[in-house]
């Protein structure tokens, strides 16, 4: 008896019944709690400042929409900077892919739209490849270059091919898809009697919020938001549970060792970077979906963003995806109102403060006292400003980049050799 | 005679590289079915007058301006290995402040405009600066955070012109911020020229060039000549060797970023100080990211910029004549973009020309005094703590033996 109570007690000294609750379990557990915990938060933020935005099903699937994209590009990033190749091109290649798929959409179809934009995405990502695997340009440059390419190509082209189009179309924009993706909905709770959506409008503590982030999530999906989200765990199992994911990913760690062993670093990086152009080329596909046609501009800078999901997901799927989320609610949330981004203050603050709390109980005052200064001004921010003006609030996702990074980038490692030019036999 | 040879070798990548575009442009418009000389004949077609001449030659000039200072921007920052994306957004914030600022004020000419150029490159200055404290104290990379402030400067920008800033009157198509009164004008050039005995246009030639000849002088020699622009390129070069010989790197990030956006915010004033007056809805954007490519294709080099910019002020002032004669205007896009990339490439295989020249030159002596496989008694571990940084070090000392093997 007092052996088996020794064991367990050594196992975990410290920590009583509650703590091994919300911590125990290890980190599918932890993860299920951090959820928990935020849309508690949330939605108390909703009760408290009556912003019904912040959860409502529609802010939901404005989220999912706008989440999507980066979330295609993000993992278009995730595979290049895997396999060692930084790939500040994306916006390019996601440009590319946008009009790839206007031009295939107005004369085949939504499934001609995909491949359209997968076509041209690759076709980005090969140059990228070219430049930095076989000719050893510096990864940040080439990027650049394939952005500036990119947006003089498409104008190009379009001014090539849809200027006298008789299908319509311009300088800036493409004639309208000739067929719309479909789309799905779930029976009973999310259309036809929509019990998820009388639920919602009860607006009750936590149930009408849960109610609204599942209706949002369920209602009027597109087939290729279902590829999106799907492609996060298939991108987990290629990368982490499979012998070409292995391969590929001691490219981006230390390729002169992988090479020695055999395994074909050149070839994997030109694979990995095409992906990457067609991803991010998918993710332009979504764009179109979203507006029936194709527009100049249309990726508005959406390239980078992933971008930055990437990093802040810590070159990980479950992680990008997090960050793509984030950014897409905060997106979503300044076009749907912008008072409801006000009241994200009073979130920030909330969170601030539990950080000083956490600092201060481990007896760091200084960051606790940054933390808590922080707090107390989102605060005052939130009991001030009654709506933000149009051009402060048009940056709010970046903004939330910016800080995530500046208050994390000291936790996240990137793969060890990324952005390093390897040249076979000088390392 | 070696220095003949080693400017000969500086020029030939560039030049290599914009023929290279030249013809894959070409390509491309026989495949749309334009001929190319006529494309050509259109773009070196400056008018019949001299009138009309010296007007092309006057807007190749104003265009040339701020590109020149954008890759001088750029290329501050480049020659340390620092990348500054973030110019678009230093110099879009730097102008509608300095417009802002230059409107609210009422000072004798020259003083005038002193201050709204210092307000400019204040302004700049501090944005980059954000950039590089990011950088410095949290080790965020300044690529991406310099991306995300210019989406910050942008919308901040047109934050200020719809709201406090705002002269225009409600409703109006075009938003503006109020006029900056006449004692803060720029004074043109045309009375220079017409002292050359030229004709002269109705254009106005902007007197800020003179501002730009003297900032890239200034920025020339701050970068070959002190001991602050030796410590930068040489950290440019190999940071580890730099911090090994006592640079201090991040003084220098801070210095270099600051220089950099000072430099930047200087990029919108020709056109506001010249012509414009006020910053506007229309005002020209894209000069930053175009700095990038004026930066890589002068080399990071003061006079090879100034060269790059009025390349690429030449091939923009072509794109009205030949929509004009019915050829897509994006061409000259094209032609931009295609050379950017041929110019990094052909960069890169110069550079690796140059030192397999050096390294065959140098087999010999390597062989005599090295010790071949082992990585040599001062190199320690052979695989130290920092990889990216090792690796420049690295990469000379072992070398040798594989680069005369293949």
């Amino acid at each position: 008896m007092s052996t088996a109570a020794t064991t367990t007690s050594s196992k975990a000294p410290t920590r009583g019944p509650v703590t091994e609750l919300f911590l125990g379990g290890g980190r599918g557990r932890r993860l299920t709690w951090i959820l928990v915990g935020l849309l508690v938060l949330v939605s108390a933020v909703r009760v408290i400042s009556g912003e019904q935005a912040l959860t409502s099903s529609s802010t939901m699937a404005a989220t999912l929409l706008l989440a999507v994209p980066l979330l295609l590009v993000a993992l278009g990033g995730l595979f290049a900077e895997r396999a060692g190749v930084v790939n500040i091109g994306l916006d390019g290649m996601m440009i590319l892919g946008t009009w790839g798929a206007g031009f295939a959409g107005y004369q085949w179809g939504w499934q001609g739209a995909v491949l359209g934009g997968l076509v041209m995405g690759a076709l980005g990502g090969l140059l990228h490849a070219v430049a930095t695997v076989t000719f050893g340009v510096d990864h940040v440059i080439s990027g650049v270059a394939i952005n500036i390419l990119a947006a003089g190509v498409v104008r190009f082209l379009s001014e090539t091919l849809y200027v006298d189009n008789p299908a319509g179309g311009g300088v800036t924009q493409s004639p309208a898809m000739s067929s719309r993706p479909p789309t799905f909905s779930l029976p009973v709770l999310s259309s036809g009697p929509d019990l998820l959506g009388k639920l919602e409008n009860q607006h009750w503590f936590l149930l009408s919020d849960l109610a609204g982030v599942l209706r949002g999530a369920t209602n009027g999906v597109g087939v290729l938001t279902v590829i999106a989200v799907l492609l996060v765990p298939a991108s987990y199992l290629l990368l982490w549970r499979t012998a070409f994911g292995l391969r590929l990913r001691s490219c981006g760690e230390n390729p002169a060792a992988a090479d020695s062993l055999g395994v074909p670093v050149y070839r994997l990086k030109y694979t990995a970077v095409i992906m990457s152009g067609a991803l991010a080329g998918l993710g332009g596909v979504f764009l179109v979906f979203i507006a029936n046609i194709y527009r100049e501009g249309q990726t508005n800078g959406r390239g980078f963003i992933g971008l930055a999901a990437l990093i802040f997901g810590n070159w990980r799927p479950g992680g990008l995806a997090a960050g793509a989320g984030l950014f897409g609610f905060a997106d979503a949330l300044q076009l749907r109102s912008r008072t409801a981004v006000v009241a994200l203050l009073l979130l920030v603050a909330i969170l601030l403060a539990a950080v000083a709390v956490v600092q201060a109980s481990r007896r760091r005052f200084a960051q606790a006292i940054t933390a808590a200064a922080f707090a107390a001004a989102s605060l005052s921010a939130y009991l001030t400003v009654d709506e933000l003006p149009e051009g402060i609030v048009s940056f709010t996702p970046h903004i939330t980049t910016l800080l995530v990074l500046s208050l994390a980038s000291q936790r996240l490692r990137m793969p060890k050799a990324d952005g390093l030019v390897y040249r076979r036999g000088e390392h | 005679m070696s220095v003949l040879r080693r400017t000969g070798q500086a020029l030939l990548a560039p030049l290599l590289a914009v023929v290279i575009a030249l013809v894959i442009s070409a390509l491309v418009m026989v495949a749309i079915g334009v001929d190319p000389f006529r494309a050509l004949d259109v773009m070196v077609d400056f008018g019949d007058t001299p009138s009309q001449q010296v007007t092309a030659i006057i807007v190749v000039l104003n265009r040339a301006v701020p590109l020149f200072l954008a890759g001088l921007a750029v290329a501050v920052a480049f020659r340390m290995g620092l990348f500054n994306i973030g110019v678009e957004g230093q110099y879009r914030l730097a102008t509608v402040l300095a417009a802002g600022a230059g409107a609210a004020v009422s000072l004798p000419g020259p003083v005038h405009v002193v201050f709204t150029i210092v307000v400019a490159m204040l302004v700049g200055a501090v944005w980059a600066g954000i950039v590089a404290v990011l950088k410095v104290t949290r080790g965020v990379s300044e690529v991406i955070s310099s991306i995300m402030l210019n989406f910050i400067a942008l919308g901040l920008a047109s934050f200020l012109l719809t709201g406090p800033l705002r002269g225009s009157e409600p409703g109006a198509s075009i938003i503006t911020t109020k006029d900056i009164p006449e004692s803060g004008w720029f004074p043109s050039l045309n009375g220079l020229l017409s002292a050359l005995g030229l004709a002269d246009p109705p254009r106005q030639l902007y007197g800020f060039l003179l501002v730009a000849i003297v900032v890239g002088v200034v920025v020339a020699v701050l970068l070959k000549r002190t001991r602050f622009g030796f410590d930068l390129r040489a950290t440019g070069l190999s940071a580890s060797a730099a911090s090994a010989s006592g640079v201090d790197a991040k003084r220098m990030v801070i210095t270099t970023m600051l220089i950099s956006g000072a430099v930047a915010g200087l990029i919108g004033l020709p056109d506001l100080l010249g012509s414009d007056h006020s910053y506007g809805t229309e005002f020209t954007s894209g000069l930053g990211f175009l700095g990038i490519a004026v930066a890589l294709l002068g080399r990071n080099n003061p006079l090879g910029i100034a060269v790059a910019a009025l390349l690429f002020a030449f091939l923009d002032r072509a794109a009205v004549p030949l929509q004009i004669a019915g050829i897509p205007s994006s061409v000259v896009t094209i032609i931009q973009g295609t050379i950017v990339l041929a110019v990094v490439i052909a960069n890169e295989v110069a550079r690796r020309f140059a030192r397999r020249q050096a390294e065959s030159g140098g087999a010999v002596h390597a062989a005599t005094g090295g010790d071949g496989s082992s990585p040599g008694p001062d190199g320690g571990p052979p695989s130290g703590t920092g990889p990216a940084l090792t690796n420049a070090t690295g990469t000379a000392g072992r070398t040798d033996p594989t680069g005369s093997a293949s």
